[in-house]
Parts: structure tokens; C-alpha cells; sequence
């Protein structure tokens, strides 16, 4: 047995796959649905829409944890936009996705797991993702 | 989701770039909403033209996709946020065509027809009862699923390039029999005399069949101009993008009755009316065309705004294609209208030009367009093409 597998608690959480990819990084965790049109700042990063609990937090270099998108269709080019402006979160994780941040992780490149208990991570938590595995400690 | 060699071959990059990146998309539309295959399509209708929606990302991402992504389908596109040939009398900015000719560039070199109107089936994208698509525009995807029998999901600009360029969508949702069951019966129980009570009935439908497939009695007679009216408003307002009308769609007859029903009265087209209908009757703004005026329209206000003139205050546009506009030249009907001090707004719209701040108050025929209108920040009034015409002439709303 591995001696520090008892005390290091690393744990694994298994998603589908949106946009493969690997990354690390902190958690920025919300329960509030994600309009990307109108409600992230392209140049950025950082949330404006008003009554979001993320609202003035910059999602850049995150790993962003929420439960779906709102909004416009158009929100699938702001990540793009963000991608190409250096703002974009290092990664995403959702509950159960839809078509705006799906097209948007693929457009982006951003990699994208979805079908994940996001009740289980916190902000701060530092995240790995690989394909479809969440690591959280 | 199962995919066939070639599928796969696209799928990793044989055929390029745009392909790849759109099997993508269409692998990850399909697994989401559980397709188990992807379908040819007849057809794709692409909307996220203007700029005013696009920004330089989006003016990025189709640049990207041009490289080389060719359309294998026929194509058509949404309206632009502006008049391609006459945007300077329309006041657009010159730094805004200039990034919105890049856009349309963009899609040229794709191989998309530049149709630029939300009513292709008007211009030649005319598909066939049972035929699978892929559409955008939620106007256009309504009527398309509803009037024609063709079988649409709602796509948005991204998905509805990816099916062009592969020529095939994910299998799900409205191309499905199972899914295109109406969930709702709707009784109407009041006569509809004028334009914009389509529209007022849409509103009505959507909000008491929010998400639901309504299946409406009790009509007995409408024409393209109202059901073009009713697919804008009942998609806007809250229903999905499919509706039955018994006596008058295709399809109707062999779809079952539901059991809820919920009925629409006089009072409930007028509370559409109160709704939509904002305080005050100063106009600035009138502006006809949301869905695209089809000729007939048109015929009608060149005959409404005969030997008048348009108030000092206010501007009047008639929102339409360009393919329209030809057919109104050759009549005569453009002369009128624009002698009378009327402009022609082709390839574009009130929801998607930069006419945020330009306006105060908007007079128009379409709920829709009133719903878009308010997002620009004017207030709206719908009524009649003879009361629009009117309060252009006039500068003020008569109620």
C-alpha cells in the first residue's frame, strides 16, 4: 500500500468529456448559471453582471466551476474572445452543460468536463483536470 | 454517438481544419443531448452576422473558419447590422462597415449565398415537409418546423456553420418523431383582424406555453404574412419553435389533440397589447420588416404612404431582402416609398443593427421586434401597418 494514499485524501471525480485537455489550477466556484454575453468582460476576465455572486472576480487562469450557461448564443464567441485576450479560465467544470459554453469550450480550446457533483469543490481548491478526471484535494 | 469512417476521418483532421473543429462541435451537441448519429441535412440558415453581436471575436473565429471551410450544403445567412449598399444613409458608422464587410467577406469565401434576410424561404432556401435542416433564427426555425413540416433543432451561429461544413447534424430533439408530439392544446376563441394581432397571439401562446409545443384550433384562416408573424412571436415569447394549427399546417391532422387546453380570448390578446405597448405616443421610429417584409407587405405600405410625406422627427425604414427589394423596384413600390421619405433597410433589422441610444420610441407591426427594441432601450408601440404608416406620417401614435 501506498504509505501516503491514508492521509493525502486526493480525490477522483470521473465527468464527460466537452474539450479534452489537461490542466491546473484554482478553483472559482459558483451556483449562479454563467452568461458569457454581456456578462463577462471579454478583455478581462472579470464578471460585470450585476447580482452574480462572482460580479468584480475575474475568472482568468481558473479552473470555473458552475452549473450551466445563460444567456445569447453569442456568448460562445466571448470565450473565444477571452481565449484570444489572454482572459480566459485555465479550464471549466459544469453539473450538466449546454450548447453556449459547449461550442465555446471547442471554439477556445478551453478544456471543458461536464456530469461533475460540483458541490464537492470549493473555491481555492487547487484542480487537476485531465480529460475526464477532476482531481480535488 | 456512433460516427462512420468518414465521420471519424473528418472528425481528425482528413479534410482540414473548419471540418475538424465542426465535427467537434457536432460530436459534443450530439453526446450532450444523447443522438446517436449524425443525419445529412438540405439545407443550413446561418445567423451571428452582424457585428454589432459578433464583436472582433467572432469576426476572429469565422476568419479562422475561412481559411478552409466551404460550405457542402446550400447556405443562406442571417440579416447584417447594416444595409450592405446603403448603410450611410441609414447613419451606420464607417468603422462599423468597415468591420462588418470584413464579416460578410468571411462568410463569401465560405461559400455561403449572402442572402443576408431571416425569411429564406422566401429567396430560394425552401425546404421540403419532412426534410432535416439545420437552422438559425429563431423566426425562420419556427415557421420552417411549423408551416413547412421541415425538421429543425435551434441552432446557434456556431452549430449551424459546423452542419454546413460537414453537411450533416447530430440526430436529436426536433428531428425526431417522438420529440415533435404537441404538449399543449391551444383553443382561440377570438377573431384575429389585423397584422400585429399575430403577433399579440404569439405573445399570448408563449407565455402560457412556455417551453411546450402548442397545438392551436379554432383558426381558420391565415396567410404567409401571419404565420410569419406568429413563428417571430411565439419562439420570442417563451414556446418551443414548433406549433400545429389544425386545418392549416402540415402535420396537424396526423399529431393527436392534447388534453390540457388553455384557451385564448379577446382579453388576452389585449393584455399582449398592454404589455408590449409602453407609455407616451411621441414616435421617432417606425420600422416594419421583423420577419423581413415579404412584396405583399411591401405592396401595402407603398399604397398606405401614397402622395404623403414622413414627419421631420421621425424615420421610417422597411426592413427587408434584397431579392424583395428588386421586385419592388421593378413595381414601382420603392419609388413611392422613398418619394414619401420612407428608406429601405435590406440584409439587415432592427434586432441586430447598432441603434442602441439612436431612438426614443419605436412604432412597429412585429412583437418581436418590440421585444428587441426595448433591449436598444426605446419604448414600443405594435399595431397596424395602417397605424405604423400613420405615426410616421404624423410623428405620433394614435390609440
Amino acid at each position: 500500500m501506498h504509505p501516503s494514499s491514508g492521509d493525502r485524501k486526493m480525490e477522483q471525480l470521473k465527468g464527460r468529456i466537452i474539450y479534452k485537455g489537461k490542466a491546473k489550477a484554482d478553483a472559482l466556484v459558483t451556483t449562479m448559471p454563467i452568461s458569457f454575453y454581456g456578462g463577462v468582460d471579454p478583455n478581462t476576465g472579470v464578471v460585470i453582471e450585476k447580482d452574480h455572486e462572482l460580479n468584480g472576480i475575474s475568472i482568468k487562469d481558473k479552473v470555473l466551476v458552475f452549473p450551466q450557461g445563460k444567456g445569447s448564443t453569442v456568448g460562445s464567441y466571448t470565450l473565444y474572445r477571452l481565449k484570444k485576450n489572454n482572459a480566459a479560465p485555465a479550464a471549466m467544470i459544469n453539473k450538466e452543460t449546454e450548447t453556449i459554453v459547449a461550442v465555446g469550450a471547442i471554439i477556445s480550446e478551453i478544456p471543458f468536463v461536464d456530469k461533475i457533483d460540483i458541490s464537492r469543490i470549493k473555491t481555492g481548491d487547487k484542480i487537476t483536470i485531465e480529460n475526464d478526471s477532476v482531481a480535488i484535494p | 454517438m456512433e460516427l462512420t469512417k468518414q465521420e471519424q476521418a473528418m472528425l481528425n483532421g482528413a479534410e482540414g481544419y473548419a471540418v475538424r473543429k465542426s465535427m467537434e462541435i457536432l460530436v459534443a451537441l450530439g453526446e450532450i443531448f444523447g443522438a446517436k448519429n449524425l443525419i445529412d441535412v438540405g439545407s443550413v440558415q446561418v445567423a451571428g452576422v452582424s457585428y454589432h453581436n459578433l464583436g472582433d471575436a467572432g469576426l476572429d473565429f469565422l476568419d479562422s473558419l475561412a481559411k478552409d471551410g466551404r460550405v457542402k450544403v446550400l447556405t443562406t445567412l442571417n440579416p447584417a447590422g447594416m444595409d450592405m449598399e446603403n448603410w450611410q444613409q441609414l447613419g451606420i458608422s464607417p468603422e462599423f462597415a468597415e468591420k462588418q464587410k470584413l464579416v460578410i467577406d468571411a462568410f463569401t469565401r465560405m461559400g455561403i449565398l449572402i442572402s443576408c434576410t431571416c425569411t429564406p424561404y422566401l429567396i430560394g432556401n425552401l425546404p421540403l415537409y419532412g426534410e432535416h435542416i439545420a437552422w438559425s433564427e429563431s423566426s425562420a426555425v419556427t415557421f420552417a418546423n411549423s408551416v413547412l413540416g421541415a425538421r429543425t433543432n435551434r441552432e446557434g451561429g456556431p452549430s449551424a456553420l459546423a452542419a454546413a461544413f460537414v453537411g450533416k447534424t447530430p440526430c436529436y430533439g426536433l428531428h425526431l418523431n417522438e420529440n415533435r408530439i404537441p404538449d399543449i392544446h391551444i383553443q382561440v376563441n377570438t377573431e384575429l383582424s389585423k397584422l400585429s394581432d399575430w403577433g399579440a397571439l404569439g405573445y399570448a401562446i408563449g407565455k402560457k406555453a412556455e417551453n411546450k409545443i402548442p397545438y392551436i384550433t379554432g383558426i381558420k384562416k391565415a396567410d404567409l404574412d401571419a404565420l410569419k408573424s406568429l413563428s417571430a412571436s411565439l419562439v420570442t415569447y417563451g414556446a418551443k419553435p414548433l406549433f400545429y394549427m389544425k386545418g392549416i399546417t402540415p402535420g396537424a391532422e396526423t399529431q393527436t389533440q392534447p388534453k390540457e387546453t388553455v384557451t385564448i380570448e379577446a382579453s388576452d390578446i389585449q393584455n399582449a397589447y398592454d404589455n408590449i405597448n409602453d407609455q407616451g405616443n411621441e414616435i421617432d421610429f417606425v420600422c416594419v420588416g421583423c420577419p423581413h417584409c415579404s412584396i405583399k407587405e411591401i405592396q401595402e405600405i407603398a399604397d398606405l404612404i401614397k402622395d404623403k410625406k414622413i414627419a421631420d422627427t421621425t424615420e421610417l425604414w422597411v426592413a427587408t431582402s434584397r431579392t424583395a427589394k428588386q421586385l419592388a423596384d421593378k413595381r414601382g413600390y420603392t419609388a413611392i416609398i422613398e418619394a414619401a421619405g420612407g428608406k429601405f433597410a435590406c440584409d439587415t433589422c432592427m434586432a441586430v443593427a447598432p441603434l442602441k441610444g439612436r431612438f426614443k420610441a419605436l412604432a412597429t407591426t412585429s412583437a418581436k421586434g418590440c421585444f428587441y427594441s426595448r433591449q436598444n432601450l426605446m419604448k414600443t408601440k405594435m399595431g397596424s401597418m395602417k397605424e405604423c404608416i400613420q405615426a410616421a406620417v404624423t410623428g405620433k401614435w394614435n390609440n
